[in-house]
C-alpha cells in the first residue's frame, strides 16, 4: 500500500507541476501591464484576414476532390457535363473486373508490406537504440539515404540491383517480390522514425527493472518495452499504409505478373488511373472510387480523433502518466 | 544438493549470457535490409553511371569502365534544357508554396486556432485521396475551367505542382510555428523594432527550420516528379523524372542511372548547404501524418 502511494506521488506530479509553475509566474509578475498581443497579432481586422485566408485557402484545396465527388453522382465522362443525378458509377464500380482487381491489389500490397516493414522497422529501432554508437550512425544515416532520395531515385536504383542480379543469375524478371522490396524501402525508414522518439521518450530503467523482476529479455521486450512504443508502432503502420497506397513510381518500376492479376504486371490504383487518365479524362468510375476512399478516410479519422481526445481527457482526469 | 543447484544456475547463467536476446541483435534484420535494398542498390547506381555494355560480334555482352553516359548528357542540349526548366519549375513551386503556407502555418499556430487542430488534419487531408485520382482530378478541372496542359502548359503544371505539395509545406512549418517564442517578438516590439523588422529579423529566423525542411520535400521531389508534370502539361513539359522515367522504359540503364546519379549529387549539394540548421525529424514525407 504504502509503496504503491509513493510510487504514484513521486513519477507524475513534479513534472506537471513544473511545467505549470512558469506560466504562473510570468503572468503574476506583470499583473498592472495591459494585456499586449505580439505585433501580428492585433485588433479584430486581423483576425477575420486569418479565418478568410485558411478557409479560402482550404476551398482551394478542396475544390478538386469536391467537384470529383460531386460528379461521382452523374454519369458524364467529363467534368462540366452534368447528366443528371444518379448512383449509377457506384453500380459500374462493383461490376468493373478491372477497378476490383486494381483495389484487391492494392489493399494486399499495402497490407503486407505495412506489416512487415513495421516489424523490421519496429525491431530495427529497438535494436539501433541499443547498438554501440559507431553502428547507431552509420545505420541512422542509412536510414536517411531513401527518406531524403526522391522516389524516382529509389525505384530506378532497384530496377538496376534487378537488372544486374538478372545478368549474373541469367534470368531477369519482376514479381510481387520484386513490388514488395520497393513498397518495403518506401515504408522501413518511416515506421523506424516513428518508433524512435517513443524509444527516447521511455524510461530507461524500465526494461532493466524487468529483467531483475524476473522476466526473460524476450518477455521484457513484449510485455515492457512493446506497450511503451505501441503508439509509436500504430503510427508507423498506418504511415506505411498510406505511402504504399499512394506510391505510383515504385510500383510502376518494379511491378511484375502476380496477385489478383495473374500473368500480367500487378496493377495497382495508381497504376491502373494513370495508364488511363494520359490519354483520356479520369475514368468515370474512379471518381465514385475516390468519394468512398475519401469518405471512409473521414470516418477513420473522426473515430481515431474522437478516441484521442476521449483517451486524454480520462488521461487528465486519473492524472496518469504524462507523455 | 545445494551445491549442485548452484553451479547449474551458475552454468545457465553463463550460457545465457553467451546466447542471451541482446537487445542490439534484434537490428541486424533492419541492417540487412538497409544494406540489401538501399546502400547496394545505390552502389549499383554509381556503378552503371560509369560503365557501358557492348554486345561483341560473337554475341557476349562484355561491361567495361565508360564516360558515355556522361557524354551523352552533357553534350546534349535537349538534355541540359530538361536540367535547367526541372530546377526552374523546382524553385518557382517551392517559393509559391512557401508564400501560400507561411501565412496559413503563422495562423494555425496560433493560440486562437490551435485549440481547433482539426483545421491542420483538414489541411492534411487531400493527401489521402490516391495521388494519381487527385492529380487526374486537377487535370480535368483545370480543362474544364479552360486552363488545359495544351494551351498552358506552365501554369497547369504549376498548379498542380503547387496544389499537391502544399500540404507538405504546411506541416513542418506550422510544427516550427508551434516553437516559436512569442516572448521575443514582443521583446523586439518593446525595443522599438516595427512590424516588418520583427518579421524579419525574429520570425522568419526562428522558424528557420521549418522553412528549410519544408523546401527540401518541395523542390526534390518537384524536380523529380513524373505523374504531375506529364499529366497536367498533357506531356508538354520534360521534367528530370520524366527524362528517369523515359530511360527506364527503354531499357537504358546506364544514362539512367547517370541522371539518377546527378539527382543524388544535388541532393547531396542541398544537404551540405542545410547541414547546420537544425531540422524536424518528423517532418519528411508523409511524416506528421498521423
Amino acid at each position: 500500500m504504502v509503496e504503491q502511494e509513493q510510487a504514484t506521488a513521486s513519477s507524475p506530479t513534479p513534472v506537471a507541476s513544473q511545467a505549470e509553475t512558469p506560466d504562473v509566474v510570468v503572468t503574476k509578475r506583470i499583473p498592472s501591464r495591459p494585456k499586449k498581443q505580439h505585433p501580428f497579432w492585433e485588433g479584430k481586422g486581423k483576425r477575420v484576414f486569418a479565418h478568410c485566408y485558411i478557409w479560402v485557402l482550404l476551398i482551394l484545396m478542396y475544390l478538386p476532390v469536391l467537384v470529383l465527388m460531386i460528379y461521382s453522382f452523374t454519369t458524364a465522362t467529363t467534368l462540366g457535363d452534368w447528366k443528371g443525378f444518379s448512383f449509377d458509377l457506384y453500380g459500374q464500380l462493383f461490376q468493373d473486373k478491372e477497378i476490383q482487381i486494381a483495389v484487391g491489389n492494392t489493399a494486399i500490397i499495402a497490407l503486407v508490406a505495412a506489416t512487415l516493414s513495421t516489424i523490421i522497422g519496429t525491431l530495427g529501432a529497438i535494436g539501433v537504440y541499443e547498438s554501440r554508437p559507431w553502428a547507431k550512425k552509420t545505420l541512422e544515416f542509412a536510414t536517411q539515404v531513401p527518406v531524403v532520395n526522391p522516389e524516382i531515385v529509389i525505384a530506378l536504383s532497384l530496377i538496376v540491383m534487378f537488372v544486374f542480379i538478372g545478368s549474373i543469375s541469367g534470368s531477369f524478371h519482376l514479381s510481387f517480390w520484386t513490388l514488395l522490396a520497393g513498397h518495403l524501402v518506401l515504408t522501413v525508414p518511416f515506421v523506424y522514425l516513428s518508433v524512435k522518439p517513443k524509444l527516447i521518450q521511455m524510461d530507461p530503467a524500465l526494461y532493466e527493472a524487468a529483467l531483475d523482476l524476473g522476466c526473460t529479455p524476450r518477455q521484457a521486450l513484449r510485455k515492457v518495452v512493446f506497450p511503451e512504443i505501441l503508439p509509436g508502432v500504430f503510427s508507423g503502420f498506418l504511415l506505411s499504409i498510406t505511402l504504399s497506397l499512394d506510391d505510383f513510381i515504385v510500383t510502376a518500376f518494379t511491378t511484375g505478373p502476380g496477385l489478383l492479376s495473374g500473368n500480367s504486371n500487378i496493377a495497382t490504383v495508381s497504376t491502373y488511373v494513370e495508364g488511363i487518365i494520359k490519354k483520356h479524362p479520369l475514368p468515370a468510375t474512379s471518381r465514385a472510387l475516390a468519394t468512398l476512399i475519401f469518405v471512409g478516410v473521414l470516418l477513420f479519422v473522426a473515430v481515431l480523433t474522437i478516441y484521442n481526445n476521449v483517451k486524454a481527457h480520462q488521461g487528465k482526469k486519473r492524472k496518469g502518466r504524462q507523455y | 544438493m545445494s551445491l549442485t543447484n548452484q553451479e547449474k544456475e551458475n552454468r545457465s547463467t553463463r550460457l545465457g549470457q553467451v546466447f542471451a536476446l541482446k537487445r542490439k541483435y534484434l537490428a541486424i534484420p533492419y541492417a540487412l535490409f538497409l544494406v540489401l535494398f538501399v546502400i547496394i542498390p545505390l552502389l549499383l547506381i554509381i556503378a552503371y553511371a560509369f560503365t557501358e555494355t557492348t554486345v561483341l560480334t560473337d554475341g557476349t555482352k562484355q561491361t567495361s569502365f565508360s564516360f558515355a553516359a556522361a557524354a551523352s548528357f552533357f553534350t546534349s542540349a535537349s538534355k541540359w534544357s530538361v536540367l535547367f526548366v526541372s530546377l526552374f519549375i523546382g524553385i518557382q513551386t517551392t517559393v509559391i508554396c512557401l508564400i501560400l503556407s507561411y501565412p496559413a502555418a503563422y495562423f494555425l499556430a496560433e493560440k486562437k486556432f490551435r485549440v481547433n487542430k482539426v483545421l491542420v488534419i483538414l489541411f492534411i487531408m487531400p493527401m489521402w485521396i490516391n495521388f494519381v485520382i487527385r492529380t487526374g482530378a486537377t487535370r480535368d478541372l483545370l480543362n474544364w475551367m479552360g486552363l488545359s496542359g495544351s494551351t498552358h502548359p506552365w501554369s497547369a503544371t504549376i498548379i498542380g505542382m503547387v496544389y499537391n505539395y502544399l500540404p507538405f509545406t504546411i506541416l513542418p512549418l506550422y510544427t516550427t510555428m508551434l516553437k516559436l517564442d512569442h516572448a521575443q517578438m514582443e521583446a523586439a516590439s518593446d525595443l522599438g523594432a516595427n512590424p516588418w523588422q520583427v518579421f524579419w529579423k525574429n520570425v522568419i529566423p526562428q522558424s528557420l527550420p521549418g522553412i528549410v525542411s519544408a523546401c527540401e520535400m518541395v523542390f526534390m521531389p518537384v524536380m523529380s516528379s513524373y505523374v504531375i508534370s506529364d499529366t497536367l502539361s498533357e506531356g508538354k513539359i520534360t521534367l528530370f523524372g520524366n527524362y528517369i522515367y523515359l530511360a527506364f522504359s527503354n531499357s537504358l540503364w546506364n544514362e539512367g542511372s547517370f541522371m539518377a546519379l546527378i539527382m543524388l549529387v544535388i541532393i547531396g549539394i542541398t544537404m551540405f548547404a542545410t547541414r547546420n540548421v537544425e531540422k524536424d525529424p518528423s517532418s519528411v514525407r508523409g511524416g506528421g501524418l498521423w
